[in-house]
């Protein structure tokens, strides 16, 4: 991946004054043109998997050849994720906003010439709305954007996070000049405080009043205070702090600077998995290029004020999201949660007042402080305002990133701007919250999306995680993977959590084997409530919530298991068989040769059978038969 | 102090140390509707032993920092018209609270996690002991290693550490595989044998484990005794 490398060198000179990034802002827009054709390629994480750096070579290439490079000079331009990750690699063109989807390095010579040569576009590459099988040409107009609200993901996927010009060219840092120009550190908790902003990774704690709490704690306790940036993201199925910290690195940084004058820290840390090795390499350019600014570090923009931030990678332990096993993974303690009070606020890193924000939260604050805490107020419901973003993924169409104001009911997201269900009415269940969340079925489709709503049907919000479910998903198999994955996440401190997610996956075991009594079911909801009680932390104390929410919203899928031995999703391998429709099967022959137990057989042309006795039930033949006559019972 | 009537399991109470007179600095709350007074910096569980108030721990010793891992010393507490639970060895009464320290959600939590130690540990007399005066007789749960006694409380860890300042032991892995063992897994020179983790065992699992901690004396001093 050494092509995303772009990193701009900047000879050292130091902004001295809010003035002076004025200037260099107005200075960076004056050198662009705004008419000068500018091809973004998206180099996310999805999309660099997808072979993203090819594409934007052979478009290099192409250009080259075309030569164009001497007449219009078209930039290529490497952006962080846009957020549809599913239809990565996206290509985007600036200014018009035509957006390319799936886009292959041998389509990049037809790219060329159709869009910069002729002014047309490429048909075959536009995005087709699933439901109405109609070519959209430009990014604004597709659904999927159209309705989400982004303002902490506005930079990203238009900038280059790798060259802090860009983002001070969008209006970068602006906020920081600003508060340190004509605000007072106690102004800025205040507005922060009045904006209502709660925290994004997961507790949902108002960060206005978090941070009073520790500058009151540093006037008791004068001495150094710390700030911590929490991007140690470890749900399945999240990719939320991570797009913030590849895309638009500069936002946290600021965030973080501006919340280190408020409660007059002098040194912060990011905390980012090992795991995004992307997001670091950001991180550590975006440091270096601030501090080269004189954005960070000593007298920042002439004020007077010091304040420097050091990256930190976790090891890869899930539990360290957790604000006191990260203190202590900081500390170089064993990662293990303490129990609280004493709050980080009071006693944290080192036994000194400590901060910790999720990334997110973070990014949040520039906005606040540049836009008013009145203007971030008015976005979203009262008790949880501004935006959220949510990792959409599982059995919807358009799988990626959404920003949305909170609020607005669960359906709206999975249905206008996830597109549905692929083949079917509708979802069967939606997983907030990541594997500590609860599960949202389709009855309680227009529950608004906020703190409050979700912890009230038993789900929470989370770091952002939005898992969506359909027919053939079991809830008993679902509850067992959260369980699994918490099980090999948890520390070992405390017995509840340790022993007990083991015993209630025994439960749910059992529940896929067909075994069990009606009585189990209520013995699991006694084990998970002890666990909720007893747990040291909230790695365990939310741990039975996907239990427990899918034993009240499906318990007769449960009964099933147990009363009918049944699995009416078709996905416990104990309890289902897998037939072939003889009126259905054209005898193709797929099944037979993608079974790995050779328990299929038949003539070509005739239909196939299954042998049940031999059949491990990995479902092979189901998903590749293409008449779809391989049923499941 | 007013004597009251109290339900069956009541304990004895204590009258020697008992704060009798209303001194500044004492903290007045409840104890199963009886009221007590705490010493400035009393916890919660050494409050109510104090009184004699019967709150079962395993990871728990006097002399050593509480750490709250074991997860049996929860209570009821009622505040402001909030019921939540603590871990009684780790938290401060404060003035006006009302403990509970047997109520239905405490026994719960307490049999279930009762339960599941007769399954993790399945060959210590001190669990089963415990778990018969909890009211648990048998486990539900696979037994995995039947010889198993260590509860992974730590107390021999922290006592090593805090106590003895050898650092001899530590915890090795993590979650359902986490074990005490020592650095690299390899008997060190660090252990003094003084037998202090076997000590504070509640288990005694550690007594089985000591050759393991210690290593073969025998290599470092030529003889089978720690003393060189």
């Amino acid at each position: 991946m050494a092509q995303v490398s772009t990193a701009f060198q900047i000879e050292e000179f130091r902004l001295g004054s809010a003035q002076a990034l004025a200037d260099y802002q107005q200075q960076i827009l004056s050198e662009r043109d705004p008419n000068r054709p500018v091809i973004i390629v998206c180099h996310g994480t999805g999309c660099l998997a997808n072979g993203s750096p090819k594409v934007a070579d052979a478009l290099r290439q192409s250009i080259a050849q075309a030569g164009l490079d001497a007449q219009v000079i078209p930039e290529i331009k490497i952006t962080g994720c846009h957020g549809f990750c599913s239809r990565g690699p996206l290509v985007i063109f600036q200014p018009s906003g035509l957006f390319y989807q799936l886009v292959k390095p041998k389509d990049a010579e037809e790219i060329v010439k159709t869009t910069l040569i002729d002014g047309g576009y490429v048909d075959r590459l536009l995005y087709v709305e699933p439901r109405t099988g109609e070519h959209i040409v430009h990014d604004h107009e597709i659904p999927f954007y159209k309705h989400q609200q982004r303002i902490v993901l506005k930079n990203i996927g238009k900038i280059d996070p790798t060259d802090i010009r860009d983002t001070i060219a969008a209006g970068g840092y602006q906020a920081l000049a600003k508060a340190l120009a004509t605000m007072s550190p106690d102004e800025v908790i205040d507005a922060v405080e009045t904006s209502g902003l709660r925290g994004r990774g997961g507790g949902g704690f108002p960060a206005g009043r978090k941070w009073r709490i520790a500058a009151e704690n540093l006037r008791k306790n004068p001495g150094p205070m710390y700030i911590v940036g929490n991007g140690d993201e470890g749900d399945p199925g999240a990719f939320m702090d991570r797009t913030i910290m590849e895309g638009d690195p500069h936002a946290v940084l600021e965030g973080m600077i501006l919340g280190a004058y408020a409660m007059n820290a002098t040194q912060g840390f990011i905390y980012v998995r090992m795991e995004y090795p992307v997001a670091v390499r950001h991180l550590t350019i975006a440091i270096e290029q601030a501090r080269a600014l004189g954005l960070l570090g000593k007298n920042i923009l002439g004020s007077g004020f010091d304040f420097d931030l050091q990256i930190n990678r976790g090891a890869g332990a899930f539990v360290c999201g957790e604000e006191t096993a990260l203190i202590a993974s900081l500390d170089g303690r064993i990662g293990e949660p303490i129990p609280r009070p004493p709050y980080p606020a009071e006693k944290g890193l080192w036994g000194r007042p400590t901060i910790i924000n999720n990334v997110e939260t973070w990014a949040n604050v520039p906005l606040i402080i540049d836009k008013g805490a009145d203007w971030f107020k008015g976005i979203g419901v009262p008790h949880s305002t501004g935006t959220k973003i949510f990792s959409l993924v599982g059995k919807v169409n358009n799988i990626g990133l959404v920003e949305v104001p909170m609020g607005i009911p669960l359906s709206q997201i999975v249905e206008e701007i996830g597109g549905g269900v692929p083949n079917q009415e509708g979802f069967k269940a939606v997983q907030t919250g990541g594997p500590s969340g609860g599960i949202i079925p389709y009855a309680l489709k227009d529950t608004p999306v906020d703190f409050d709503s979700l912890t009230k049907v038993g789900s929470m919000m989370g770091s952002g995680g939005m898992i969506v479910m359909d027919q053939r998903d079991c809830v008993v198999d679902v509850a067992r993977y959260f369980l699994r994955f918490l099980e090999e996440e948890s520390c070992g401190k405390c017995l509840p959590c340790r022993l007990g997610l083991k015993a209630m996956q025994e439960f749910l075991d059992k529940f896929s084997k067909g075994e069990g009594t009606p009585k189990d079911i209520e013995d699991l909801q006694s084990l998970g409530q002890a666990i909720k009680d007893f747990s040291l932390c909230a790695l365990g104390g939310t741990a039975p919530n996907p239990v427990l929410t899918t034993i009240k919203y499906f318990q007769d899928e449960y009964e099933a298991h147990i009363a009918e031995q049944r699995c009416p999703a078709g996905v416990c391998k104990d309890l289902i068989t897998y037939f072939i429709d003889p009126e259905l099967c054209n005898g193709c022959g797929v099944c037979k040769r993608v079974c790995p137990q050779a328990c299929i057989s038949g003539e070509k042309k005739q239909p196939h059978t299954i042998d049940s006795s031999l059949c491990i039930r990995c479902g092979m033949c189901f998903y590749e038969c293409p008449v779809d006559a391989v049923l499941v019972q | 102090m007013s004597k009251q009537t109290k339900k069956k399991g009541t304990p004895a109470k204590k009258t020697k140390n008992e704060p009798t007179k209303e001194k500044a600095g004492f903290i007045a709350f409840m104890i199963d509707g009886q009221e007590v007074k705490a010493m400035p910096g009393w916890t919660i569980l050494e409050t109510a032993r104090h009184y004699g108030f019967q709150i079962p721990t395993l990871c728990f010793h006097e002399a050593l920092e509480p750490v709250g891992a074991c997860r049996l010393c929860m209570v009821e507490v009622r505040q402001n018209g909030m019921n939540r639970l603590m871990a009684s060895c780790l938290s401060y009464p404060q003035e006006g609270m009302e403990i509970l320290t047997n109520s239905e959600r405490v026994q719960n939590g307490r049999r279930w996690v009762m339960e599941m130690l007769l399954a993790a540990c399945p060959a210590s007399q001190e669990i089963k002991k415990m778990a018969r005066e909890l009211g648990v007789a048998s486990t539900r749960f696979i037994v995995e290693d039947p010889t198993e006694e260590c509860l992974r409380c730590g107390l021999c860890i922290r006592v090593c550490e805090q106590i003895v300042g050898a650092k001899a032991i530590s915890f090795g892995s993590r979650g359902v595989t986490k074990h005490v063992a020592t650095p690299y897994m390899v008997p060190n020179e660090a252990c003094v044998s003084c037998g202090s983790c076997v000590a504070v065992c509640p288990t005694l699992a550690a007594k089985t484990r000591l050759d393991k901690f210690r290593g073969d004396i025998s290599l470092r001093t030529g003889h089978g005794y720690a003393h060189y």
